[in-house]
């Protein structure tokens, strides 16, 4: 009682509040720090624009192409032979890096193509994981090209570009897929 | 010590202001965290696929997303596919084409992440391609999650 009193007598006591610019800045590092801003990632694709029906779609000779084909069962046809999405990465590796050496595989980097075939009941599943088999064999590819400029791998190289600077590698190594169009199925 | 002494003697003390801009940054900081810019409410299952080469999309301005994936039904079950942009589950697919249409001419650069159930089916991702190839929005990502069992 007699504390009380003794408190209330005292005349303009004042919070101390050196302390509460602490409090906030530890709060606002603590949620600086704990804040996540979700990024979306994904697999980046361009799809061809719709058919014009004047004009033909390019021929691509057949050595030039490298058919993958997904059916509804999950089985996967990589140029008309039984296969697993496994194999897809080392196939797509020989097919555009063969320069012309092998009769079976793509002319040049620049000519080769790769396409995929779906049926309308393939699981989304498998066809990404087909998808990222084909874009891992490209970026392999553009990694060891990377380096022999030297620079660390690919992903350093592209964060060094400037703004509209020509994308050296890509350009001499382009991924080309092509999605073709699903069979109706049954 | 005659200064101190006519300190203690002010009839009104006055209340400190020195904390507030404290308290305002709190207060700020407070609604920072909180504040959820519009999420939009997916009607769909979603579960995506695991990929390895992924790359990032940083212009979130640029993307629009599409959900497809089975229809949420209330008690954990999961109905038919569907497809879902914004807010709406579009039952006509052409429908697609004119909204994404209208998208593009507002943002010319416009990206269409394809956010697919992964045991979805090829059917709905090609017939929605078709409608984004038709509209001319040809700029598309798969939308993955990083796959964790291989690190």
């Amino acid at each position: 009682m007699g504390i009380l009193a003794k408190k209330k007598n005292r005349q303009g006591a004042e919070i101390p509040t050196s302390s509460m610019a602490d409090i906030a800045f530890l709060l606002l590092i603590f949620f600086l720090v704990t804040t996540t801003i979700d990024v979306d990632t994904g697999i980046g694709m361009t799809l061809p624009p719709e058919p014009d029906e004047t004009t033909p779609p390019p021929p691509v000779s057949d050595r030039n192409m490298l058919k993958i084909l997904i059916n509804a069962q999950g089985q996967v046809l990589l140029e008309d032979l039984p296969s697993s999405v496994g194999q897809i990465r080392n196939e797509v590796l020989t097919h555009v890096q063969n320069n012309g050496a092998d009769a079976r595989y793509s002319d040049s980097p620049s000519k080769a193509v790769v396409s995929i075939k779906t049926d309308r009941l393939t699981p989304y599943n498998l066809y990404i994981q087909t998808l990222d088999e084909v874009w891992m064999a490209y970026f392999e590819i553009w990694d060891i090209e990377a380096r022999t400029m030297g620079h660390a791998n690919y992903v350093e190289y592209r964060s060094e570009l400037e703004a509209g600077e020509e994308n050296e590698i890509r350009d001499k190594w382009p991924a080309q897929v092509s999605l073709a169009e699903p069979d109706p199925g049954n | 010590m005659a200064a101190h002494f006519t300190k203690k003697s002010k009839a009104k003390p006055e209340i400190s202001t020195a904390s507030l801009p404290d308290i305002i940054f709190m207060l700020l900081i407070f609604f920072m965290v909180t504040t959820v810019l519009r999420e939009q409410e997916v009607q769909v299952r979603t579960i995506l696929p695991q990929a390895e080469a992924l790359t990032k999309i940083e212009q979130k301005r640029y993307v629009s997303y599409v959900w497809m994936g089975p229809e949420k039904m209330p008690g954990n079950r999961v109905g038919d596919t569907k497809v879902q942009i914004d807010d709406a589950v579009i039952e006509d697919l052409t429908n697609v084409r004119s909204i994404m249409y209208r998208k593009l001419s507002e943002q010319p650069r416009l990206i269409v992440s394809l956010r697919v159930d992964e045991e979805s089916e090829m059917g709905v991702v090609t017939d929605v391609q078709g409608e984004l190839r038709k509209a001319g929005t040809l700029r598309i990502s798969y939308s993955s999650r990083r796959d964790i069992s291989n690190i």
